[in-house]
């Protein structure tokens, strides 16, 4: 296997075929395998399931019992298929219950994200409010798939007609890596081929596009400055691994190693880069990078590794190592939109815990400004936010927090907001400008 | 032990450390990533796989008290403990391992358990549903798989160990209910999953918090398939047990698999005895795993096989798997992996 991975989530409104899509991507991608589209035809069968394929897709990834007997989606799949250039993990977000809270899911981790859309309806509320909190997330590229072309008679009009639409929706929304594709889940138009009953379209069919999109890690690798946050420091001593004890000579040379383990959150490191850390501000020279056993002249967003200092500096897990030059302020007054998630509303004076990185302070929710509207994003004054708004707040962090600006760097720029007492994740929240 | 130091201060102060150019000459346990012409690493789905997991398992380790991996012998847990071992190498793991023996176990599987754990230089912990039937607090079922009864002895050894994480191998592409579950999975003090009552699992981010009673289940390779498994251990070269490879076996047809002959797996009167070569694609209890037929005999042939397969592995190997469309999910409602 030498394909690169790629992560997308799926959003849509309840009929426009999504799970039709799902499968046809799988089934067609040959993820799906005998057992499963018999057990799957076998339920089909006995619910009488009759749109004419005889086959319910939706079954294929509604994992739960209650998403079964109710016939409704609760939470977010995670399903895997493979082609020759790329793995895919593809993020099934349910449209109808919770949308904010799993949209959130699924984009914060996305590449890229495919909203569907019937093309005999057009742009709907929904449709809006999915690409708004893609556009928020900034999830790089956005993929409207106008679903049903097969029942729109493959008409190019009326594909015109809704293309404008969208264009106009996702302009407003300042999402600028756009595609819209004419497609039929349930015939496979344009799906893994392009489909010879839409000649007058010459862009690629879904699948052919997800292999070409380049993934966030690759971005973030090309754009962003070097950001490792320090997981833990690992200082063997006298516990070696047995491949290093065994040699005495090996074992001696390994007596003070001391390095500081995480993952590259954006950006390369190369041995010799001049580093800063986060929040002492020192600066040392990067001595090595090691991979279990490996050590690697240079290294890249996403790999975890240990990096050797030259100089015997203090740093713990929660300090961020980075390029030196790029050194970020902490903080401890944050102006933040947060993506509430928690059925409890989010009340001005609450106390809560922040996890940014591999750091979790306490804060304090100073005060609510505002809260979204999420047809427009529109700012609208509130004093609270309830589960599923997304609203901006000012919090007061118990110790500096080096956040950055979310469009900036994703990993700097965004966190958790958790309940003190219970650990229920209330909120996703990320920096502003 | 390794020495693991985190923002809440855990360890002894620091030793004054010296020229580090000594440890440059370390040996590779793997190729390095390819690099392209530009000098820019190339990270193919498996390196980037691998690090995610690796970042998993350190988060685990610098967030909770006492951590310890559920391992089997199984090909998946097994890969878990070497991603386990690359991410604090060049110390060793730093937990402890736990095997919850049904009694039911391949003779095999367990002299490559204990032969693992002496290797890495590990601490072994077992928890025995046989002696938990030998006192009464368990009883055997009319069926004679003892996978469901599992879940006390899991639940017991948990709480004697005090462990607050406990890292698995289940892959979210095994099963329905599985790909519903978060990497980080909270579980009450009963062991019980609520799928209803899931923390969003936002970014990287990983939120462990958990009161008393409560701990989590962790699941580095969450997002591997069994053929990403597979390519895996073919690339790292990790040793595992000989029966995920193609030998020679008595086995009798039962519910459309072939069931290995054995002490607690008899054939039934009625189910005829047969010398065939084949391989396991999961290795669980003899009393309820079944073999599929197979010629691939190293690890390279597996991954071909693998790749070609029309059927899931626990569609093609697990009888308890077919009782319900929702038997996962109720194990693991009741506190099961």
């Amino acid at each position: 296997m030498t394909g690169t991975l790629f992560r997308f989530a799926t959003a849509g409104s309840v009929d426009d075929g999504k799970s039709t899509l799902v499968g046809r991507l799988l089934h067609d991608s040959k993820a799906i395998l005998a057992d499963q589209l018999e057990a799957v035809a076998r339920t089909s069968a006995e619910r009488g399931f009759g749109d004419g394929t005889g086959f319910d897709f939706a079954l294929l990834t509604d994992g739960l019992r209650a998403e079964r007997e109710q016939g409704i989606t609760i939470d977010v799949a995670y399903r895997y298929f493979t082609t020759g250039a790329r793995s895919f993990i593809l993020a099934d977000c349910p449209g109808h219950v919770q949308y904010t809270r799993n949209m959130v899911t699924g984009a914060t981790t996305a590449d890229a994200v495919v909203v569907l859309i019937d093309g005999r309806k057009g742009v709907l509320e929904q449709t809006r409010r999915h690409l708004s909190v893609v556009a928020l997330l900034r999830v790089p590229h956005v993929i409207i798939a106008v679903n049903k072309i097969d029942l729109l008679g493959y008409d190019e009009q009326a594909f015109i007609e809704v293309d404008a639409d969208v264009r106009r929706v996702t302009a407003e929304l300042g999402l600028d890596d756009v595609h819209v594709l004419p497609v039929s889940a349930l015939e496979g138009d344009n799906i893994v081929t392009r489909s010879e009953r839409t000649p007058w379209y010459d862009g690629p069919a879904l699948l052919e596009l997800l292999e070409q999109l380049p993934s966030l890690d690759e971005l973030e690798t090309e754009l962003d400055a070097f950001r490792l946050a320090v997981q833990l420091v690992l200082r063997p001593q006298g516990g070696l691994a047995a491949d290093v004890a065994s040699d005495p000579e090996r074992a001696e040379s390994f007596r003070d190693y001391r390095a500081f383990a995480g993952r590259i959150g954006s950006g390369r490191v190369r041995v010799g880069d001049r580093v800063s850390v986060f929040p002492s501000g020192i600066e040392t020279t990067v001595a090595g990078i090691d991979q279990a056993g490996a050590s690697l002249d240079e290294a890249v967003a996403p790999q975890s590794v240990a990096l050797r200092l030259a100089d015997d500096i203090d740093a713990a897990r929660g300090a961020v190592i980075v390029e030196t030059g790029t050194l970020p302020e902490g903080r401890r007054d944050v102006d933040a939109e947060l993506f509430w998630l928690d059925p409890r509303p989010l009340l001005p004076g609450a106390r809560v815990l922040v996890k940014h990185g591999t750091a979790t302070v306490q804060a304090l929710v100073a005060s609510v400004d505002s809260k979204r509207d999420l047809d427009t994003l529109a700012h609208e004054p509130a004093e609270t936010l309830e589960a599923n708004d997304i609203g901006r707040a000012r919090l007061r962090l118990a110790a500096p927090l080096p956040l950055e600006p979310y469009g900036a760097n994703r990993h700097a720029g965004s966190f958790l907001v958790i309940h003190p007492a219970d650990g229920q994740t209330l909120a996703a929240g990320i920096t502003e400008q | 032990m390794t020495e693991i130091v985190t923002a809440g201060g855990r360890v002894a102060p620091e030793a004054r450390i010296e020229a580090t150019t000594s440890v440059n000459e370390v040996v590779s346990i793997r190729p390095q990533a390819a690099y392209s012409t530009n000098g820019r690493a190339e990270l193919d789905a498996l390196d980037v796989l691998e690090s995610e997991a690796i970042h998993i398992i350190r988060e685990v380790v610098a967030e909770f008290e006492r951590p310890v991996l559920l391992f089997s012998g199984g090909k998946d847990s097994v890969v878990v403990l070497h991603l386990a071992a690359k991410a604090f190498w060049p110390g060793r793991v730093p937990f402890p391992v736990l095997h919850v023996d049904t009694g039911h176990n391949f003779p095999e599987v367990i002299a490559f358990r204990d032969a693992t754990v002496e290797r890495l230089g590990l601490r072994l912990e077992v928890a025995e549903v046989q002696s938990y039937i030998d006192d009464g607090r368990l009883h055997e079922r009319a069926d004679g798989t003892r996978n469901p009864l599992q879940t006390q002895p899991l639940l017991d050894a948990i709480a004697a160990g005090r462990h607050d994480a406990v890292f698995g191998g289940a892959r979210r592409d095994e099963d329905k209910a599985r790909a519903k579950e978060r990497i980080i999975s909270l579980r009450d003090e009963f062991g019980q999953w609520d799928p209803r009552n899931q923390r969003p699992e936002l970014w990287s981010l990983y939120n462990g918090r958990h009161t008393p009673g409560q701990h989590v289940r962790a699941f580095p390779i969450s997002n591997w398939t069994e053929l990403d498994v597979w390519s895996y251990i073919e690339r790292e070269n990790i040793p595992l047990p000989e029966l995920y490879f193609a030998h020679e076996r008595e086995v009798y047809r039962r519910d459309g698999m072939w069931r290995a002959v054995g002490e607690v797996s008899p054939p039934r009167p009625g189910e005829t005895v047969e010398l065939r070569t084949v391989r396991y694609r999961t290795v669980g209890d003899m009393s309820c795993t079944g073999a599929v037929e197979s010629d691939a005999a190293d690890v390279a042939d597996v991954v071909r096989e693998v790749a070609q397969s029309t059927l899931t592995e626990r569609g093609a190997t697990r009888a308890d798997d077919r009782i319900s469309e929702a038997a996962m999910e109720d194990r693991k409602k009741d506190g099961y992996f």
